[in-house]
């Protein structure tokens, strides 16, 4: 009979023609994992991947490296120059608060900009055909909405789904293709370049605590600064000659950037907790989805709870989802080069301790 | 149907099943369910009984399966006291929390993947059925593979 030698392996562990791939933990054996190719390196969007595929973000990283540089360089100028004179004169919480934003912010960038936005991994090519199969069928009727629309009704509201032909799928609601990105992102927010990334379901939150305790902070440093120098010259010396002498550029560079922030992010953060409290992205309230501009009858946002609260507990306090686009997970063993999609299914043999690997 | 496919499934290598369809059974077709979105964003599963699956495993059953899906689902993104704890919890730590801890959506979704390979063991592979977990379809469907019948040939092993 068998000398069965195999070991009960779970079901997605198993390929066969077209079925699912390896889960990431792996069930294979560790010395062929040195030569396996994870699925970042085969990830069909415009995103760069680093640290093994831990951190990614969007091809064109937009000016990230300017945001980080005005924070970093605006704060240590503030530790530098603008401390030690208030710590003297006013009181010595003032770099310990500045600190904790600063780190606050520092923090809330990065999770904004290496997170996946909640990326939805493209369809395989099983799905695809199938969805292809669906539409045909329902065209060959007569008057139905244009193929390639899916309606739904969320709420006792009526919601177009489109049909993406990027990643072959129709998108779920509030999920836009980025064009940047050329990726489906869920709950999409908008494309933000000062983060070089999509906002999104995943990082939503993130982002919203970033220009949040980003006014904290610009507001914060800005005070201290009006503080120092109105201080200074009070010592009867005058405005001027206050700022001749905390070195110049300094204190004008810091008052400058910090002026022109506070507004710019100040009005940033109280639209984006205008769409918190009433469950809207951008891409809505841009397009005017659920004002009415589109349709004939009332329309309001399916998603609101309405309630201030609740909204806010649902975009900022929900469960974060998962990523699904498991880029650190393993391709299946193969015989030939990898596709372009992500998955690629072959067949793998159990029972054998080694795997053949090309 | 075929009459005799239980009596196929169920002799000595009923224990084998799961490896017996990989090795041997080749793909007939794939279903696949998709997602329901009359109440929202939140993931559901349509639990309309596909037609191809008509042969294989009852209405009732599939219902079942699908239906314990969903609820595993709605637990996973239910908002409550413990969810906003948590998002409380990981905003005053500058969310470096998640670095050490499991976030309580990913808690879910190992127990479903095991609910979905109990599933297989039990009720899907003897009938020449495999459910794969969303998750590994970004959570847009609930692929079903079905196998071809076995009815004959390549009995033993390889």
């Amino acid at each position: 009979m068998k000398n069965c030698e195999y070991r009960q392996i779970e079901p997605q562990g198993l390929g066969t023609p077209n079925a699912a791939p390896p889960p990431p933990a792996g069930a294979n054996d560790a010395d062929t994992r040195a030569k396996r190719r994870r699925k970042w390196e085969v990830f069909p969007g415009k995103n760069r991947f680093y640290c093994d595929g831990r951190i990614m973000v969007a091809r064109q990283s937009g000016v990230l490296p300017l945001t980080l540089g005005l924070i970093v360089l605006t704060s240590c100028l503030f530790f530098v120059f603008d401390c030690p004179f208030l710590v003297e004169h006013v009181t010595s919480c003032i770099p310990a608060i500045g600190g904790a934003l600063f780190a606050f912010v520092i923090i809330s960038l990065l999770q904004t900009s290496f997170r996946d936005p909640g990326i939805l991994p493209r369809a395989t090519a099983d799905e695809a055909a199938y969805t292809e199969k669906q539409i045909d069928d329902s065209a060959s009727s007569s008057y139905r909405p244009p193929p390639r629309t899916l309606e739904v009704i969320i709420n006792q509201q009526v919601v177009k789904l489109k049909y993406c032909f990027t990643c072959k799928m129709f998108r779920p609601p509030r999920t836009s293709h980025c064009s940047l990105c050329d990726n489906c992102v869920e709950r999409f927010d908008h494309h933000c370049p000062w983060v070089g990334n999509c906002v999104g379901k995943r990082n939503y939150r993130f982002f919203y605590a970033f220009i949040v305790s980003l006014s904290f902070l610009t507001a914060f440093i800005f005070g201290c600064v009006t503080t120092h120098l109105t201080l200074r010259s009070q010592g009867g010396k005058g405005l001027i000659t206050a700022v001749q002498e905390s070195p110049p550029s300094c204190t004008a560079l810091e008052l400058i950037v910090c002026f022109f922030s506070v507004w710019s992010i100040l009005g940033l953060s109280g639209f984006h907790t205008y769409l918190v409290a009433s469950n809207l992205t951008t891409n809505e309230d841009i397009k005017g989805s659920w004002s009415g501009n589109s349709g004939v009858q009332n329309t309001v946002n399916p998603y609101s709870y309405n309630n201030i609260f609740a909204n806010c507990c649902a975009v900022l306090c929900a469960p974060l989802p998962p990523s699904l686009i498991d880029r650190r997970g393993f391709l299946p063993t193969q015989e030939s080069p990898p596709a372009a999609q992500p998955q690629v299914e072959l067949p793998v043999f159990v029972g054998k301790s080694d795997l053949t690997v090309v | 149907a075929l009459p005799h496919l239980p009596a196929l499934w169920s002799n000595t290598r009923k224990t084998h099943s799961l490896q017996d369809l990989r090795q041997q059974a080749s793909i007939a077709a794939k279903v696949f369910v998709q997602r329901d979105y009359t109440t929202g964003t939140i993931c559901q599963f349509q639990t309309k009984f596909p037609s191809e699956l008509e042969t294989r495993i009852d209405k009732q059953q599939f219902e079942e399966t699908i239906r314990t899906l969903n609820n595993l689902y709605a637990e996973a993104e239910k908002l409550g006291g413990r969810s906003y704890l948590e998002g409380c919890l990981a905003c005053v730590t500058a969310y470096t929390i998640f670095l050490c801890m499991e976030t309580h959506y990913e808690k879910v979704l190992k127990k479903i993947a095991k609910y979905i390979q109990e599933q297989n063991d039990k009720i899907y592979a003897p009938r020449g059925l495999l459910l794969t977990d969303p998750i590994e379809r970004g959570l847009r469907v609930v692929e079903i593979t079905i196998f071809e019948d076995q009815s004959n040939g390549r009995i033993e092993g390889r």
